[in-house]
């Protein structure tokens, strides 16, 4: 029995405040399944990232197959499979944000923070990822730390939002 | 007519209940309780609305294909997944007009006999998901919608609203992927037919409206569908939300009359381009739209089906504007990476097609590539269009034909200076270390 992490130790549990959280989730759908993406939700937030461990949880307080939920999880980018910073900075370089200057932006970030695409800094607290369109395009180039967007930025600018964050 | 607003009015705090309410808000819903859900069609399809997503298809015709008679339950699906490269006018609505949105709903669902309706906004989008949630919490504390709608409207029908969150997929912006999305599955895009309004959500009849979309249902049932029609151009009335960006002075939404000039867009409301210089090209309705020369922009007009003839399409209504020092390889390998990126791996040729284009095009951008490169960048993207279950394959495409084909000269500059490397797969010939490149300057 090598490399079973699946079953052999079980250490993720969701709180009861979130398990209250999923059971309001799932009546808003007429299956279990279609609240899988609102419990991976929950659990990142809970655990910060998605592990096979916190997959085979959802399984079993949705009571659906943790292959379904392993096929979502990988599927789409905002679910996380490993730790990322404390500030989670993304920067559009798409269309709209390259003509404004966004891989400047991007360059500027990635020296500062000296991490590439995806990287975590040492200390844990900065994690860079670069992102497709962010519906920002009018108001390019932007960046987003933890989801909130940074819009009409200057390179002096996204240095003094990266300063600020502690 | 220039000063009409249908779906984000100049009012201050439109997006408070009071101010909402004062300002004629759910008139259109009341009015709409009084009439039958055949007339509710008949209005939409009499004023000629058409979809805002990209397809601009007919929004009242949508809703007459949903059955009339059937046991199962109906549900509408409202678009709110915006991720189109160009596009950001729904994020406007979720913030400065949620109200007239999820009117816009209650009547949808009436209209097309729905009981549940599920709003699906991008996961990105998560301050506007909040903003929406608030909006839609208070409108359920105040009794228009759920259960207590009998009170408030003297209606036996009732409907709920869900706000669905999406995790940062542009794939779900498909009708069929956004179904599979929202019933928990990887939500690939789905083989039509059978059409979203026989076999939708959970196998159930189904229909899709883009949230802008849904947004102009309230005014049209509230002024009459003879005001709607009167709008802008004749078969595209109404007005549409204009996403400005790239080299303008002024970027941002304008909701302006469909028909209006595409350079009265660029010039008088976003302010020409910066540093006074000429347009290089313009692509008219989102990243996937064939894109326009900025010499061919005169007498443009604004609306599905000018901008068919002028060769390209309404999308979105997102406008990106590059001027003459662009460099049109660059930003079509960063178009092609977005669809690489974003392709759902189901079919093949989008699959695939999608990374040799992007490969093809690197090879542009460094130097490397030869004439004979843009005539396979082509060939591939043909190979592409309507080869897939879905339309993304033809998004991919369509850039990559159009701007090679339309901007040929420009294109034939960046591989002039090129190194013609002697290898007889052009693919594999990208690879850097197959080839020495010194040997072959000697």
């Amino acid at each position: 029995m090598t490399n079973n992490k699946f079953l052999k130790s079980m250490s993720f549990k969701f709180t009861e405040e979130n398990l209250k959280r999923i059971e309001q989730a799932r009546k808003k759908y007429p299956t279990s399944l279609a609240a899988v993406m609102d419990t991976i939700y929950i659990a990142q937030e809970q655990n910060k990232y998605v592990t096979h461990e916190v997959m085979q949880e959802i399984a079993n307080v949705l009571n659906v197959d943790p292959v379904d939920v392993l096929g979502v999880v990988h599927f789409y980018t905002m679910y996380f499979s490993k730790p990322m910073g404390k500030y989670h900075i993304q920067v559009c370089t798409n269309v709209s944000c390259m003509l404004r200057g966004a891989y400047e932006i991007w360059d500027k970030v990635k020296d500062k923070l000296g991490i590439d695409n995806l990287g975590v800094t040492k200390d844990g607290k900065f994690s860079l990822e670069e992102v497709e369109c962010m519906g920002a395009c009018g108001y390019a180039p932007m960046i987003s730390v933890n989801g909130n967007y940074y819009e009409n930025l200057t390179k002096e600018k996204v240095i003094e939002i990266l300063d600020s964050l502690q | 007519m220039e000063n009409v607003k249908i779906v984000l009015p100049d009012i201050n705090n439109l997006n408070q209940w009071d101010v909402y309410l004062s300002s004629g808000g759910f008139e259109g819903a009341k009015k709409a309780f009084s009439k039958t859900s055949d007339e509710i069609i008949d209005i939409v399809k009499k004023s000629g609305l058409r979809g805002r997503g990209g397809a601009a298809f007919l929004t009242g015709l949508k809703w007459s294909f949903m059955p009339k008679t059937t046991d199962k339950p109906k549900y509408l699906c409202v678009n709110g997944d915006e991720s189109e490269p160009g596009s950001f006018k729904d994020r406007q609505i979720f913030e400065y007009n949620p109200f007239q949105l999820i009117e816009g709903i209650i009547i949808t669902c009436y209209a097309i006999g729905a009981k549940v309706a599920y709003l699906y906004i991008r996961g990105e989008y998560h301050k506007w998901i909040n903003l929406m949630q608030k909006a839609l919490d208070e409108t359920y504390a105040k009794g228009y919608v759920g259960d207590k709608m009998k009170a408030v409207f003297g209606t036996d029908f009732s409907c709920d609203i869900f706000i669905h969150k999406g995790a940062g997929a542009y794939i779900c912006g498909e009708e069929s992927s956004l179904m599979n999305s929202i019933e928990g599955k990887r939500p690939y895009p789905r083989v039509k037919p059978p059409f979203p309004a026989q076999n939708g959500l959970w196998g159930n009849p189904t229909t899709i409206n883009n949230v802008e979309t849904i947004t102009n249902v309230p005014a049209i049932i509230n002024k009459g569908w003879e005001w709607y029609s009167a709008i802008g151009a004749q078969k595209h009335p109404g007005t549409l939300l204009f996403g400005l960006s790239g080299h303008v002075n002024k970027p941002g939404v304008y909701e302006l009359p469909t028909g209006i000039l595409l350079t009265d867009l660029i010039n008088n409301f976003g302010g020409g381009v910066p540093g006074g210089k000429k347009i290089k090209c313009v692509i008219p309705g989102g990243s996937s739209m064939p894109p326009l020369r900025g010499d061919k922009l005169e007498g443009v007009k604004m609306d599905a089906e000018s901008l068919k003839e002028a060769g390209s399409a309404i999308g979105t209504g997102g406008v990106i504007v590059m001027d003459e020092d662009t460099n049109l390889a660059k930003v079509l390998a960063r178009i092609t990476k977005f669809y690489y990126h974003e392709s759902c791996g189901q079919c093949t040729p989008c699959r695939e097609g999608t990374g040799w284009m992007l490969k093809t095009l690197n090879r542009i951008i460094r130097g490397e590539a030869t004439s004979p490169d843009l005539d396979l960048l082509i060939n591939v993207a043909s190979n592409i269009e309507g080869n897939t279950v879905c339309a993304l394959g033809d998004a991919a495409a369509w850039p990559v034909k159009f701007m090679i084909e339309r901007f040929r000269d420009e294109f034939e500059k960046y591989v002039k200076s090129s190194v013609v490397i002697p290898v007889p797969n052009k693919v594999h010939s990208m690879r850097k270390t197959a080839v020495p490149l010194e040997g072959i300057r000697k």
